[in-house]
């Protein structure tokens, strides 16, 4: 993976920062200034950076808010807490040394327990990595606003909060227990929010109260209106398209939720927006720091300001960080997104300083161009699916020996269907770049419609992806949607306009009062 | 432009709100744990945290996800010998490829959740919806604590109970009253040259005017020579101590050492004493245990005596009873003590004698104590001591409870029944 080792250091230079493995403020700081201006002469740009030193029980608190300074409570934080705690304890895990948020500034934690090239590490890896992405992509830029979130989350946390206080913890809890399990549902894919701040999110939240409350009684009015004789449309369909938004839909159309309840949704929809491009940068995200923080350190190597010592601890670590164990491997879980992003990365940087005949065939736009700009251009217009499809070439399939397997369920054996091989390139990266498409990992579900007329029912359609059936959770899910719903809801899999597997809740064949000792809460109506 | 905070010293106990969430929302699970581990604990870590275990399914959040099945392209690394055509079968999975990565990725974790709780929690769910029946007596006694209260101020303190507004609050008070005099005066002597000076210029007193201007200046002088601060201007807190009345109980435990009672019966006598003990010592700030063993006689004896020495010989239950009553009368009186009493025994009694414990019991003891439990720890039928103390629980039936053990599983689960929480009728 390292293709070149970092060079000796120049004979004229300032001498290292530091040569113990203990960190000061002062030290941090100096490091900080040193990466920062070399990080300036490669054209990073980055937010301020606020650097916080906390300790491990810190991190841990950290670790299990989704990383977040502030956030509202919730068992299932809890829950990760205390598994994190457990772990760590126990030893069974080390925890991450750095955590970094998408604001504006870019807030980064370093663990006191870290030595100085660890400090270093992650100073190059979170505040000028992760932090020029944070500023750079296109999906952060135009759907997180880095300069809201924080008070967005302070005025989440103090809603939930007074809510928990007038109507009960219990309520609250089912209600995003709910939320939670359709949270990956909550995403416009493409329509962009606009940034609001807390003060004005405050005011809002009360003119979207009476709003909200006018707009649903039209929508349920059950009285025929009088008047001019024209009777509507028998077949008025509801909605008019199919949504993809659940929790958004939820939130507007649900009957019986009470308005705090429809807050509620529309927090845990806002999260999920957040964190939405989160998800879909993984590996560009995590290739982009890990090839970044590799490059400062090397090249602070190469000015003669860190030790060979600082090195060896620090390539220590990037190895361990980019170790990708094969697919038969008892470690194996999965393509680390690490490797794959800095493999690539690093080899777009090759292919644009010493280009071979293979890279001038496949990458004739960029072979030879200037490194930085290209690298520059590929971090900030994709996402995960596209970046591979544009940029993984073919050495680094076969530096990391990928290949391709089909397990259809209709044949008898799995088939090796592609492998980093002339011929396999091309149907390796379109799978690759498949496997990062959200679109296909999550099953693909849609509000089809609602029976206004009727007995208010819900019905969704899961539009099958390649004949993939859905998990055992469904029922489960179900049960939450159903709640926030208030009526009756369905669900159809459907393979090529054909329905294959049904889900009801409450379920069919059931007594109707039966429904009543399940152990959900069932809102009570208006 | 990057700033550097150190935040070690803020608060690390952010998760401590999600934690007792998840605490509360798997309650039930946890008091399960919490009551398998009673029966399987040896009785010196009765107290201890513990290790929960959850079974993940019933913890997980559910999403929406695929199942297996359908379709399915999955790029993974490290090939070695595959080409592409090979066919794999899909049997033993493990190691063929695809197949191994699946499994991991549909999320059957079978693990179960386990993490640990602190001692204080698990007592807390331990004793968790139990109640020492009503009634703690507050007393005042001999060997007090006591607390500091507010009593007002003083003149005399240490610096440190200074109270400012009080001490400047009298300085004012001191000023007004030392001065009124002398500022009614100045304030005429103003008025009147004031008038001196409203005249017309040619008809002024220009001696009178000097003298005025002199005497205000005198007058102004004096006013300003009264002290702001003075030294009796100063109040104190005052502080005072008071007796604190404490809540002290002590549990007479009596058991049945006689032939009967083999060691794994009177260990389970030793647990239902422990798990007694342990109660009363979250409920009371002070607990006193008195040890009593008989067989034919009764004997006051300390812990290790009570629970490994062994002895032989016929049963006289009322015996310890006996020796119960005096060392109420003698040490522990019932005006300053809640007395609490715990018998056990495999229900064998000298023939006559269950007459005489009833006696004893209605006459001497019940009166006295809090609460008074019996538990019978025999697989066999009752015999008389049974009948006569359920004639007691008739009488007593705040006071008096009674229950049976025939195994050890049965302890915990009897435990809690003797003390839970009554609803109030």
């Amino acid at each position: 993976m390292l293709d070149k080792f970092p060079t000796a250091p120049d004979a004229k230079s300032e001498g290292p920062i530091s040569t113990t493995s203990e960190w000061t403020f002062e030290l941090i700081q100096e490091y900080d200034r040193a990466i920062a201006e070399l990080a300036e002469e490669f054209g990073l740009d980055t937010y301020p950076n606020q650097i916080e030193i906390i300790s491990s029980e810190q991190m841990m608190d950290a670790y299990s808010s989704v990383g977040m300074p502030v956030g509202y409570n919730h068992w299932s934080f809890g829950k990760q807490f205390i598994s994190v705690e457990n772990n760590y304890q126990r030893g069974l895990m080390g925890l991450a040394y750095e955590i970094v948020i998408n604001s504006n500034p870019c807030i980064a934690y370093l663990m006191e327990e870290n030595t100085m090239t660890m400090q270093a590490l992650v100073i190059a890896h979170a505040c000028y990595g992760h932090n020029s992405f944070f500023k750079g992509n296109y999906l952060f830029r135009s759907w997180t606003d880095a300069s809201s979130i924080i008070d967005y989350l302070l005025f989440a946390k103090n809603y939930i909060a007074r809510c928990e206080e007038r109507h009960g913890v219990e309520e609250v809890e089912a209600i995003l227990d709910s939320c939670h399990a359709l949270m990956n549902y909550g995403v416009d894919r493409y329509k962009r929010p606009y940034p609001i701040s807390a003060v004005e999110e405050e005011r809002r939240q009360k003119e979207r109260e009476e709003y909200r409350q006018r707009q649903l009684n039209d929508l349920w009015r059950t009285i025929p209106k009088m008047g001019n004789g024209r009777e509507e449309k028998p077949n008025f369909r509801f909605p008019e398209e199919p949504q993809e938004n659940l929790l958004y839909f939820i939130e507007k159309n649900a009957p019986l939720l009470e308005n705090w309840q429809r807050e509620l949704v529309r927090i845990v929809r806002k999260l999920a927006q957040y964190f939405y491009p989160q998800r879909q940068t993984q590996v560009m995200n995590e290739g982009w720091a890990t090839f970044w923080h590799y490059t400062l350190l090397s090249e602070l190597y190469r000015r003669g300001r860190v030790t060979e010592g600082f090195m060896m601890e620090f390539l220590q670590s990037h190895t361990n960080v980019i170790y990708q164990p094969p697919f038969d491997s008892p470690y194996f879980n999965g393509i680390n997104p690490y490797t794959l992003g800095f493999s690539i990365f690093t080899d777009l940087r090759r292919i644009c300083e010493e280009p071979t005949e293979e890279d001038r065939a496949w990458f004739p736009d960029i072979a030879g161009s200037n490194w930085k700009e290209t690298l520059q251009f590929a971090m900030r217009d994709f996402k995960d699916e596209s970046f591979i499809l544009q940029f993984l070439s073919p050495k680094v399939m076969r530096d990391m020996k990928l290949f391709c397997i089909r397990d259809d369920d209709r044949e008898s054996e799995i088939v090796v269907s592609a492998i980093h091989d002339e011929d396999g390139y091309r149907q390796l990266r379109a799978d690759l770049a498949g496997q990062y498409n959200l679109g296909n990992r999550e099953p693909n579900i849609q509000v089809y419609s609602v029976d206004t007329r009727g007995d208010r029912s819900l019905t969704l359609h899961h539009t099958q992806y390649r004949r993939r059936p859905l998990g055992k959770d469904t029922p489960e899910v179900m049960r939450h949607l159903h709640r926030l719903w208030g009526f009756d809801v369905h669900m159809h899999s459907l393979h090529e306009d054909e329905v294959t597997a049904s889900y009801h809740c409450p379920e069919r064949g059931r007594d109707r009062m039966d429904s009543e000792d399940e152990p959900m809460l069932i809102p009570k109506p208006i | 432009m990057s700033y550097i905070i150190d935040r070690r010293l803020n608060g690390k106990k952010k998760s401590t709100v999600n934690r007792q969430r998840f605490l509360r929302r798997y309650k039930a699970h946890i008091k399960k744990a919490v009551g398998e581990a009673m029966t399987n604990r040896s009785i010196t870590d009765m107290d201890k945290g513990e290790r929960i275990s959850i079974p993940t399914r019933d913890i997980n959040e559910p999403v929406f996800n695929h199942g297996p099945g359908g379709h399915v392209e999955r790029v993974l690394p490290g090939n070695r010998e595959f080409v592409s055509g090979d066919r794999i079968p899909r049997q033993g999975q493990q190691g063929a490829g695809g197949g191994g990565g699946g499994a991991s990725d549909s999320g059957e974790g079978v693990d179960d959740f386990v993490f640990q709780i602190s001692q204080e929690e698990f007592l807390d769910f331990m004793f968790e919806g139990l109640q020492l029946p009503n009634m703690i007596k507050r007393r005042l006694a001999g060997n007090e604590s006591f607390k500091m209260v507010r009593a007002g101020f003083s003149n005399e303190g240490t610096p440190g109970r200074l109270n400012v507004v009080r001490s400047l609050r009298a300085a004012n008070a001191r000023r007004i009253a030392l001065t009124s005099s002398k500022r009614r005066n100045l304030r005429e002597l103003e008025e009147e040259l004031a008038r001196e000076e409203g005249k017309d210029p040619a008809l002024r007193d220009q001696r009178k005017l000097d003298t005025l201007g002199k005497r205000i200046a005198e007058l102004r002088g004096r006013i300003d020579k009264i002290p702001f601060l003075d030294d009796f201007d100063l109040k104190y807190n005052l502080l005072v101590k008071q007796p604190k009345p404490r809540s002290k109980a002590v549990m007479f435990c009596l058991m049945d050492v006689s032939g009967s009672m083999n060691q794994a019966t009177k260990d389970m006598a030793k647990r239902f004493f422990l798990l007694l003990y342990l109660f009363l010592q979250r409920s009371y700030e002070y607990t006193e245990v008195v040890f009593i063993r008989h067989h034919t006689s009764a004997k006051e004896v300390d812990e290790e005596e009570f629970f490994y020495s062994r002895e032989t010989g016929g049963t006289i239950v009322s015996s310890a009873l006996k020796l119960m009553r005096r060392i109420m009368q003698e040490r522990y009186p019932a005006s300053e003590w809640n007395i609490y009493g715990a018998q056990a025994s495999d229900g064998d009694n000298w023939n006559d004698d269950s007459s005489t414990c009833h006696k004893i019991l209605i006459n001497d003891i019940m009166p006295h104590v809090q609460y008074f439990s019996y538990v019978e720890i025999t697989p066999r039928d009752h015999q008389a001591l049974w009948e006569e103390y359920e004639s007691v629980r008739a009488i007593f039936p705040e006071h008096f409870a009674m229950e049976q053990i025939v195994d050890l599983k049965d302890i915990y689960p009897v435990f809690r029944q003797l003390f839970s929480q009554k609803v109030a009728a």
